[in-house]
């Protein structure tokens, strides 16, 4: 287990003060000018270092991603838009950064917006999060205060931070469709190319990042990129936050070193699975968009939580909001449900999507009755690869993977199901006269 | 995608106005957005006309909004539909969102579903005193709280059927009941207490707030 030094977000259950002097205690905004001082290459490469995954979901590398902003700061403006957009099912851990840790993210816009020469940065908040926008904006006020951000703060990058709200739209996590929403139309994604390191906000260089992966950057700053590639396994670098629920005897957010075992990280810290880890049915890894992995020695059992270890079992770390399901869950009702929740957010830009949610939602809810044609498992599989890939944003690919994950591992539930239901049919002895 | 649509014409008030403390917020917001982009406020606007409203977002408020930023209206009527948390009918003083996604359907969300039919009735129904309605929303990012309900500004978390009936009795009675965990339990810690950060010296010099 990961020494309490070694965590990043002390306050992550907002035990102590989260405003600023509580903050300062914990080590934040501490030799931040230090740090900017080192200059926008040093601080990029110093995150590349690092190993720093982005932790909204795709895991694309952080620092690489900050050094496709352009060098030079030309006639538009350069901008840093954080996602705090946070609706993945089975994920909640940015919320705990904004209401109890806020100057670690503040602290981490300023160094990234001084590696991305960026002066002004929007964190967009999703809609539902008020009483954590407060908390955020009020933190975001003690900073000006201070002068810690803003124009000619003590820190030497003029600044400016603001913070945006959604009304409700799980598609504005999706970075151009977040972008849109933030120009204040309808959140639907934009093609790429360009990509927003190029055409952002305001047609201007924008970088896109989530919550967690920039409020670690100060840590990794502080305490130099080889503390954190020391933890963790390479490329899998870092600690993480991950968001234990459903059916778990204790379930928490908790920091732990990425690669953690998933046994492991349940037993620790939640108490283990609920009836004890050989109840275990099913878990999500990485939040509702990524396939689930069964119980079983080759699957769960020795499931490493970190990226590669997730891909090893045809899954992926996602956000790290990890969903349990035990052997009282009904599975297919349990998907059919997820199933619903994308039916509903789909934007309704591209077809395979906004027709194909409703299509693979209806089938599924069948499916869950047993009310199906065995021939129909394999057409909803041949659905799911039909969206996958065929949409403008990744949402098709989110929405098709859980499905393909219960058919991989459920099909004979799904099978016995049927079964059930057309024996069903007889089971009263059949009508044999006309009614009249 | 969901399909939303305005309120029947009878419904509808046939004038809205931002107030006058709003009206200077509204001007704020705009100063948060480079020049000429004030198309970028829309959504904390509508948010604070459907608040003005008392929970609901009528026609002629997004008419409003429309003409304040300088906006085509159906930009904005195209906003308003699409984000969810607008509602564009009526609805109860205490309006309850329950989330019924996965996570929370898996611990309980089904009894909770049964105490809002029970005592309020179907979806988006408004009872006769006008005080409660109910809707089921998509996840509320409180998982590990879970099941959980948003009523205004704030999380009910960690519900049972019994404790999620207390709830709603307190604010029948008019009154706020203590938002967050309704069990012994600090924010999103394990019950029982943190398993990390029991570390005291790393908090030397930091107070309990």
């Amino acid at each position: 287990m990961l020494a309490d030094k070694d965590r990043i977000f002390k306050n992550l259950y907002g035990l102590h003060d989260s405003g600023l002097k509580g903050a300062r205690a914990r080590g934040a905004w501490d030799g931040t000018k230090a740090i900017l001082a080192k200059g926008r290459d040093a601080i990029v490469n110093d995150v590349k270092a690092s190993g720093l995954r982005g932790r909204g979901g795709a895991g694309f590398p952080t620092g690489l991603k900050w050094s496709f902003m352009p060098k030079q700061l030309g006639e538009r403006p350069h901008y840093l838009v954080v996602n705090a957009d946070e609706s993945e099912p089975g994920t909640c851990k940015d919320r705990e950064i904004m209401r109890n840790d806020p100057h670690l993210l503040i602290e981490g816009c300023l160094i990234a917006g001084c590696a991305m020469g960026a002066n002004a940065g929007y964190i967009y908040v999703r809609g539902e999060f008020i009483r954590e926008r407060e908390r955020l904006q009020a933190a975001i006020d003690e900073a000006y205060e201070a002068k810690l951000i803003g124009k000619n703060n003590v820190h030497g990058w003029d600044f400016d931070l603001y913070v945006h709200h959604g009304a409700g739209a799980y598609i504005c996590g999706e970075e151009t469709a977040l972008l849109e929403s933030l120009e204040g139309k309808k959140g639907q994604p934009r093609l790429k190319p360009p990509f927003p390191a190029n055409v952002g906000l305001y047609g201007c260089p924008t970088t896109v990042q989530n919550v967690e992966s920039i409020a670690v950057v100060p840590d990794i700053m502080r305490r130099g990129a080889t503390w954190f590639a020391g933890i963790g396994r390479p490329n899998n670098t870092g600690t993480k936050l991950f968001c234990i629920s459903g059916h778990v005897v204790k379930p928490c957010n908790v920091e732990d070193a990425m690669g953690i075992p998933l046994r492991e990280l349940l037993e620790t810290h939640a108490g283990g699975v609920r009836g004890g880890w050989d109840n275990l049915l099913a878990v999500i890894p990485g939040g509702s968009s990524m396939p689930l992995v069964p119980a079983g020695a080759d699957q769960a059992d020795t499931l490493l939580m970190d990226f590669d270890g997730c891909r090893d079992k045809k899954s992926a770390l996602g956000t790290a909001g990890v969903v349990v399901m035990d052997k009282s869950t009904d599975i297919i009702r349990a998907m059919t449900r997820i199933s619903y929740f994308y039916k509903h957010e789909s934007c309704g830009q591209c077809t395979p999507c906004r027709e194909g949610m409703g299509w693979m939602w209806r089938v599924l809810t069948r499916m869950t009755e047993g009310r199906a044609q065995k021939r129909e498992i394999d057409m909803l599989w041949e659905v799911t690869t039909q969206i996958e890939g065929h949409t403008i944003c990744a949402f098709g690919d989110g929405a098709a993977w859980p499905v393909q994950g219960l058919l991989r591992h459920f099909r004979p539930e799904i099978e016995r199901r049927i079964d059930q239901y057309t024996r069903n049919a007889d089971a009263h002895g059949a009508v044999r006269e006309a009614a009249e | 995608m969901s399909v939303r649509r305005l309120a029947p014409p009878e419904q509808q008030p046939k004038e809205f106005a931002f107030s006058k403390d709003n009206l200077a917020w509204a001007k704020q917001q705009i100063a948060k957005y480079p020049e000429g982009r004030q198309q970028s406020a829309v959504i904390p606007l509508l948010w604070r006309a459907q608040e003005q409203v008392g929970g609901w977002l009528p026609e002629a408020a997004i008419r409003a909004v429309a003409e304040f930023l300088g906006m085509a209206h159906i930009r904005v009527l195209e906003v308003a539909t699409f984000y969810t948390m607008f509602n564009l009918a009526p609805v109860g003083k205490v309006h309850v969102q329950l989330c019924g996604t996965t996570p929370c359907r898996l611990r309980g969300a089904d009894e909770l579903e049964k105490v809002c039919r029970k005592r309020i009735g179907d979806q988006m129904h408004v009872t006769e005193d006008g005080k409660f309605s109910w809707v089921e929303v998509e996840c509320l990012g409180a998982c590990v709280n879970a099941p959980m309900v948003q009523v205004g500004s704030d999380y009910y978390e960690d519900l049972t059927a019994e404790s999620f009936g207390k709830v709603l009795d307190q604010f029948a009675a008019g009154k706020t009941p203590k938002p967050g965990p309704q069990i012994d339990r600090q924010l999103s810690a394990p019950v029982g207490g943190p398993t990390t950060l029991t570390d005291k010296s790393l908090y030397s010099d930091s107070k309990r707030s």
